[in-house]
């Protein structure tokens, strides 16, 4: 797992504001160190430690200086929108009518990914190829909320009544950290994206593996928990090919597969499963999961059932 | 120049004047110098409790994964921290240094209508009141200061506090428009004679294109405000998508007040530098007009940069060059202003006073937070680390590091006046050095913790390398920084009591609020004197050599 830092670019389109990026900063500290020196200039010639009294000379301005101190600046800032007008064309070229490689839905407090071209739907963490040129298409299904994954790129507003778009090529194999950007709620912190990115070839292979229906339970212990699921209302909410229907929650047909439960807040194990599915609400306050108040042995034939969906 | 503060009888202090005793005096008033001071009371008694929300929340991120706040709690705190920081104190201190000033600095007895005055005041005294009072009925807003619809509307937030939050923001917002107006119309109307607009100090300037602002600005607020309660209450449907209405409207709405809001809070804080330089510096400021002129230009830009706030919402291209060009232009005035305080220090003597100290921490910090927000106007950057740690960072290095080190600046520089005693300089200095240290601690290292990718808002962080360490250190210096504006307190009320007598004119300046006794009698001047130049007092102890024959001289070798 990478930090995900935007100094460490991992597509063009961070590259590119990467770039834009030391530009700013080799401008920016230039001019810092030309005010901070003139003051600092200032404070060493100029001052005096003697009671206020007496005055030097006094003069109303320059003309002729004022005017290089405002022309200057506007030459500045004038190249750099140029600069800046430049890189917007390269990060976001327009869509035209292209059909996005992968459409995500925004929920408090989780993500839910659709691939158009295999029908495979994730949730959190989404499998991508590298070394191709995506089309990313965002909506939300409550509030506003915003996918961020520094090292990939752009930031995008998510709205709940019109779509966004954005472009990412990934250059290299491996995990990227994201988040959701723009406040949402009690738990926009716990709202955390993972991009796999991994060779074409491994992508068929993933994607290949998620069209399977679910895996039928391998034990005992897996087996009663899938009673439990089927009988209490977490079908109501949750899919599970073959088993259940509901959309309201992630879909859980190859939960077992997955990095982290409930979008980065825990890591995917059976123990922290059958944490999650007992009490939610004290792992995650507020969100949309109710706490089930299962027994521990409950819990852990329930969390066995869902680490078996590989 | 004759003393007007009378010897012999103890010095002269608030409670020395006959017409300001007794609770139902200040309560009843209508004269700018009480409503002043009580704007400038009322903004230091929430900042202190917006302070302690911001020791709050960074006491939560002290370390990551911490439990100690619940994330409900963390959300009301940082949007209780944000709106009473704004509305509640760098607004209503801002204008109460122009309502307590503004008619001092033009020979004025009053301002044009202090009923109007006293109303505004009101209004603003009772929307901390109710903003506050959320709290104890335990449904506090928790959607930000900018409250982005339709996470505000009632499906996303059942509780009351989205309620509390418009309506006393609604009375606050009517109470600011009065305030604008009523010193729009005082300094258009009531300047002594003499004093041509040409003439007026610079912080009057700064304080009418404010007021100018607030009246074109704080409209849009509340009207939005309006419509959020009518959402709220009566199922309107302005910001509701499932209703077929606009998500962005709200947002278009917020930053067509909130950008000009921006420069509300920092306009008049350029007024107050634009003062304590020249002074400290023992000269005429430099390049005037130049300072006069870039404020008009920042005033009509400020309301053609909103978009900047919604530059990742995907809109379309030509939106984003013009609004992407137009923040970029901002910066130049702004620039401008920068290296003429400079220049009026250059070749000066420079008294370092705890208010000169502050003037010259704000030139450096808010230079820091003007240059990356040019960075933000440069669209792909904005893209990237909008809505991060970099952009508390900014924003804090702007309205801390710049509004309140002006406003730090401001109150050493006018208590004397104001009470009659000094400000004590030695816990000054240790106010000063504490928060330059504490400020920085705090907040330079968000710059880098947002280029790493942490998001705002958030109540608890992934225990990623640096994460800890940069947090932890943030903590640190905010404690800091607490305590300095702890000490800040202790000054004042230890000042207000047993401060050094200030006399008329502790400072030797040169505007008009000098030439009175401190603190002012209540009809300000026993007599007013000729104003022949931007700096009327020191026409009268150098006749020799006064401005307005410099002044003469200047316009000639222009034409």
């Amino acid at each position: 797992v990478n930090l995900p830092s935007v100094l460490s670019p991992e597509s063009p389109q961070a590259q590119a504001v990467l770039s834009l990026f030391w530009l700013i900063l080799a401008i920016a500290g230039f001019i810092f160190l030309t005010v901070t020196g003139l003051v600092i200039t200032n404070i060493v010639r100029f001052r005096r430690r003697e009671p206020i009294a007496g005055h030097p000379r006094q003069f109303v301005g320059d003309v002729r200086l004022e005017i290089i101190w405002t022309v200057v600046p506007l030459l500045i800032v004038t190249g750099l929108f140029l600069v800046a007008i430049h890189a917007m064309r390269t990060i976001q070229p327009p869509v035209q009518g292209r059909q996005p490689d992968l459409e995500v839905t925004a929920h408090q407090w989780w993500w839910e990914g659709h691939y158009p071209a295999s029908g495979v739907v994730t949730a959190n963490e989404f499998h991508l190829p590298i070394q191709q040129t995506l089309l990313l298409r965002f909506r939300s299904g409550d509030v506003i909320h915003d996918w961020w994954v520094p090292q990939l790129g752009r930031k995008i507003d998510i709205f709940p009544n019109r779509f966004t778009h954005l472009w990412m090529k990934i250059e290299k194999a491996g995990t990227y950290l994201g988040t959701c950007d723009e406040f949402c709620g009690s738990e926009h912190a716990w709202m955390r994206i993972r991009v796999v990115a991994e060779s074409p070839a491994d992508h068929e292979a993933w994607l290949a593996r998620q069209k399977q229906p679910a895996a039928p339970p391998a034990t005992a212990e897996a087996g009663q928990g899938a009673g439990i699921f089927l009988s209490h209302t977490c079908v109501s909410c949750h899919t599970v090919a073959g088993m259940s229907t509901g959309t309201v929650g992630p879909n859980l047909t190859h939960v077992g597969s997955r990095q982290t439960l409930a979008a980065g807040a825990l890591e995917n194990n059976a123990r922290n499963a059958a944490r999650w599915v007992q009490d939610a609400q004290s792992i995650k306050p507020d969100c949309h999961m109710p706490s089930m108040w299962l027994s521990d042995e409950e819990a852990q034939q329930v969390a066995a059932y869902l680490e078996g969906l590989k | 120049v004759r003393e007007r503060t009378p010897a012999g009888r103890g010095p002269r202090t608030l409670g020395s004047i006959p017409e300001y005793r007794g609770l139902l005096s200040w309560i009843s008033s209508v004269d700018h110098k009480q409503i002043g001071l009580m704007y400038l009371a009322t903004g230091l008694v929430f900042f202190l409790a917006a302070a302690t929300l911001a020791m709050m929340m960074r006491t939560q991120l002290i370390r990551p994964e911490n439990h100690w706040l619940p994330p409900h709690t963390y959300n009301e705190i940082f949007t209780m921290h944000g709106t009473t920081m704004i509305f509640l104190v760098a607004m209503p201190i801002l204008i109460g240094f122009a309502m307590y000033l503004v008619p001092l600095m033009i020979g004025a007895r009053d301002m044009a209508f202090p009923r109007l005055n006293a109303l505004g005041y009101w209004l603003f005294f009772f929307s901390g009141l109710m903003l506050f009072f959320s709290f104890f009925a335990r449904s506090s807003p928790a959607a930000g200061w900018f409250a982005y619809a339709p996470l505000t509307e009632k499906t996303w937030s059942p509780s009351q506090g989205m309620d509390y939050w418009a309506l006393a923001l609604l009375a606050n917002g009517a109470g600011t428009v009065m305030a604008g107006v009523n010193l729009i119309v005082t300094i258009v109307k009531l300047r002594v004679p003499g004093m041509s607009i040409r003439r007026a100090p610079l912080f009057i300037w700064m304080v009418l294109i404010n007021g100018i602002l607030i009246v074109l600005a704080l409209p849009a607020l509340n009207a939005a405000l309006v419509m959020l309660l009518a959402d709220r209450q009566l199922h309107a449907l302005f910001f509701e998508p499932r209703g077929g209405a606009s998500a962005l409207l709200w947002q278009n709405y917020f930053w067509f007040f909130g950008h000009p809001e921006v420069y509300i809070l920092v306009l008049p804080a350029f007024g107050i530098i634009s003062e304590v330089i020249p002074v400290f510096a023992r000269k005429i400021i430099y390049g005037y007009a130049f300072l006069a002129a870039s404020t008009v230009a920042i005033g009509f830009l400020s309301f053609a940069v909103w978009i900047h706030h919604m530059f990742a919402t995907g809109l379309g291209f030509p939106v984003y060059y013009v609004f992407a060009a137009a923040s970029m232009l901002i910066a130049v005035p702004t620039g401008v202003k920068i290296f003429n305080w400079i220049a009026t220090m250059w070749g000066g003597s420079l008294h370092f006073t705890t208010s000169m100290l502050f003037a010259t921490a704000f030139l450096i910090q808010f230079t820091v937070g003007g240059l990356s927000g040019v960075a933000f106007a440069a669209v792909p950057f904005d893209w990237q680390v909008t809505d991060s740690y970099f952009v508390v960072a900014h924003l804090h290095y702007v309205l801390f590091g710049g509004t309140m080190f002006a406003i730090f600046a401001g109150f050493y520089y006018w208590f004397p006046k104001m009470t009659g005693r000094r400000l004590s300089e030695r816990l000054g200095r240790l106010h000063f050095w504490l928060a330059v240290v504490g400020f920085n601690t705090t907040f330079f290292g968000m710059h880098i913790l947002g280029l790493l990718g942490m998001p705002r808002r958030v109540f608890t962080y992934l225990p990623l390398p640096h994460y800890a360490e940069l947090n932890l250190i943030s903590t640190l210096g905010a404690y800091v920084l607490f305590i300095s504006i702890l000490i800040f307190f202790v000054n004042m009320v230890v000042s207000l009591r047993r401060g050094e007598p200030a006399g008329d004119n502790p400072w030797y300046a040169w505007t008009l609020e000098w030439a009175t006794a401190s603190p002012p009698a209540p009809d300000n001047f026993e007599r007013v004197p000729p104003v022949r130049s931007r700096r009327p007092l020191w026409d009268l102890e150098h006749p020799d050599d006064p401005d307005w024959r410099r002044e003469l001289e200047a316009a000639g070798r222009q034409t």
